[in-house]
């Protein structure tokens, strides 16, 4: 038994977990990957945003300053444990490191799964060598072994510029990153940065076919239509050995599809979303969602939203009074306002509207 | 190609060399990392082949979710080398389409 | 078959790249006599996006973003000393610092910098633009590493004169 089941400890996860244990929460902490962090230990960029959003930090730090916050409190983290049910009384069930099934039952739930990659399908899709942006970041940047020499970035959102980006640091050079729309994705500072040293971005284009025999040896692109359709004569073929994708990201909801929960599509928070609360209670109770799972956002926000289902949690249970539950959300949705301003954060902050219900 | 001088990240220290083999061959790897970098590291990407077509299939997500990196690991089929950890003495082969359970 | 995309490169606006005449319109951009008081801070940022740590950093209150954090830093060119440390914080890598004056014929632009190996100091470089076009050569006059930086480097590359609002990264 425990009072707070979390599922996936990346950073709304781990917040979730800081913010409610701290209180006197009995918490569990359940992550299928054999270290905490999520995407956090992929990130080398310095984050945006202000102080209290550890503006300036490098994503992987951050990563380290949530496990150590979580090692002072008294949290039962699992790792390498696969959750793959959760039935409707309350039972978490799970796969342990040993293989071994267990299962656990939960006072309050928190989904916190986070993101997957959308694929683009195109003719050697599946070669080797073609690969997510995030895969390519997770074998740079942890494993810290070069993921190809000669790289094609597919997307020109944040994602797609930064790990550009990263991926000339780590030593390999990129040939260019290529956009279906006619204009960037991404912030104008990520695409600068890029484009200084040298990396070309060609919006409407797309790729049509990735070539090799056993693995990836060149790409052909093409340009594309305002209406994203092939133009005949403007394919390119240019020779690489790797093709990332970075198309978007969607909610990884699956446990909350086999919980039954209500969901909205919400083009700009990436797809279906189970819909919430504006205390990220979902359409079931005691179950909550945060961080991209609850809508794709940013690092920041996912922090947040795991502050705020960990006070909820904590109120809830009657661990901190309503007085005091009321101040600390007044605060942390007052910073997630702040988050989803500007031209980047209106389009996600008008996805969330369409998504919560009081 | 291991990642020597990042310019951000420092060279992880301490780690402890072991070896497995790779359908066949004697490959170098770090206590501590999954079978999928150790191979990337010594350039091999050719993790299985799939049954009807016999097409070569790599790493994709590379976080265990699309397991297109199966292969078999010390007899066990299906295993997904992206997130599975190395062993000294591991012994790593490719299958064609899904293993087979009852070898 | 080749090595390079032959393909059109997008232009400047679809493609991220500001202009320079679309900084000159950002409050706080420097005019001509803020380059002949010595370097000075150009901060390329022109989106609205949530973010602060420039203004926090500076110890001159020199930069001012206030709140909303969307709001565009807006450069005090009076109190700005050309010190560096806003290079080092900015996440978007945007700001730069600009000597337009370090002798007759050249000017000293620092740069952030975030590759492996740093040059060393009186190398060769080519420079290049905001699109990574080589346009002339220059010489590595500095190589900065200041405290709390947390691995951004600052380089400071000499370069011909009329090449001061457009030089921002090289190539050895």
């Amino acid at each position: 038994m425990s009072d707070f089941v979390i599922i996936g400890a990346g950073p709304a996860g781990i917040s979730a977990a800081n913010e409610s244990a701290r209180y006197g929460v009995k918490v569990t902490l359940i992550d299928e990957n054999n270290l905490p962090g999520g995407q956090l230990f992929t990130q080398t960029h310095k984050f945006f945003g202000s102080r209290e959003h550890r503006a300036g930090v490098r994503g992987f730090q951050i990563g380290y300053d949530l496990i150590e916050e979580i090692k002072k409190l008294n949290v039962d983290v699992l790792l390498n444990t696969i959750v793959y049910g959760i039935s409707a009384d309350m039972e978490v069930k799970y796969i342990t490191e040993g293989n071994s099934a267990k299962s656990i039952i939960a006072g309050n739930i928190l989904i916190s799964t986070g993101a997957l990659e959308k694929p683009v399908v195109f003719k050697g899709w599946t070669k080797p060598g073609v690969m997510g942006a995030g895969a390519a970041q997770t074998m740079m940047n942890v494993h810290r072994v070069l993921p190809g020499r000669k790289v094609l970035m597919i997307g020109s959102g944040n994602v797609g510029l930064i790990v550009a980006y990263q991926l000339k640091q780590a030593g390999a050079d990129v040939v260019g990153i290529i956009e279906a729309m006619p204009g960037i994705g991404g912030y104008k500072v990520h695409a600068s940065k890029v484009r200084r040293i040298g990396i070309p971005i060609l919006t409407s284009y797309t790729i049509k076919e990735a070539k090799g025999s056993t693995q990836v040896s060149s790409a052909v692109i093409v340009g594309v239509d305002k209406n994203l359709r092939e133009i005949p004569g403007t394919e390119d073929e240019v020779k690489c050995d790797l093709i990332c994708i970075a198309a978007g990201l969607k909610p990884f909801d699956e446990l909350c599809w086999l919980l039954n929960l209500k969901f909205k599509y919400i083009g700009e928070l990436g797809g279906f979303v189970p819909v919430h609360n504006d205390n990220l209670e979902t359409s079931m109770e005691n179950i909550y969602v945060a961080g991209d799972v609850a809508g794709v956002e940013e690092a920041s926000t996912a922090m947040e939203e795991g502050r705020l289902a960990g006070v909820t949690v904590a109120q809830k249970l009657g661990y901190i009074s309503d007085s005091q539950a009321g101040k600390l959300k007044g605060k942390i949705k007052n910073r997630l306002k702040y988050l989803r301003l500007g031209s980047f954060g209106r389009k996600r902050a008008e996805g969330k509207k369409k998504l919560t219900y009081k | 190609m291991r990642i020597k001088n990042h310019p951000i990240l420092e060279d992880l220290k301490n780690r402890k060399k072991v070896y497995i083999t790779v359908n066949g061959r004697k490959v170098e790897a770090y206590e501590g990392e999954p079978i999928a970098a150790a191979m990337y590291a010594a350039g091999i990407r050719v993790h299985r082949i799939t049954p009807k077509y016999n097409e070569p299939r790599g790493i994709f997500c590379n976080r265990g979710r699309c397991t297109d990196c199966i292969m078999k690991v010390d007899g066990k089929p299906n295993v997904r080398t992206c997130t599975a950890l190395v062993k000294n003495g591991m012994k790593v082969e490719s299958i064609k389409g899904m293993g087979d359970w009852s070898e | 078959m080749r090595n390079k995309i032959k393909g059109k490169i997008s232009n400047d606006s679809d493609a991220g790249i500001i202009t320079l005449d679309e900084f000159k319109k950002i409050p706080g951009y420097p005019e001509d006599d803020d380059f002949s008081r010595g370097p000075i801070a150009v901060i390329e940022c022109d989106q609205d996006i949530p973010c602060n740590p420039c203004e926090e950093i500076c110890k001159y209150g020199a930069i001012k973003v206030g709140k909303p954090i969307t709001n565009l830093p807006v450069l005090n060119t009076e109190k700005c000393r050309g010190c560096l440390k806003c290079i080092t914080i900015c996440p978007g890598l945007c700001i730069f610092v600009v000597y337009r004056d370090y002798t007759d014929k050249t000017s000293l632009i620092y740069i952030p910098y975030e590759f492996s190996p740093l040059p060393e100091k009186n190398t060769c470089v080519d420079v290049l633009n905001r699109r990574g076009e080589k346009i002339c050569k220059g010489f590595i006059r500095k190589v900065i590493k200041l405290a709390g930086c947390n691995k951004t480097f600052v380089i400071g590359m000499e370069i011909p004169k009329r090449f001061y609002n457009t030089a921002r990264h090289f190539k050895f």
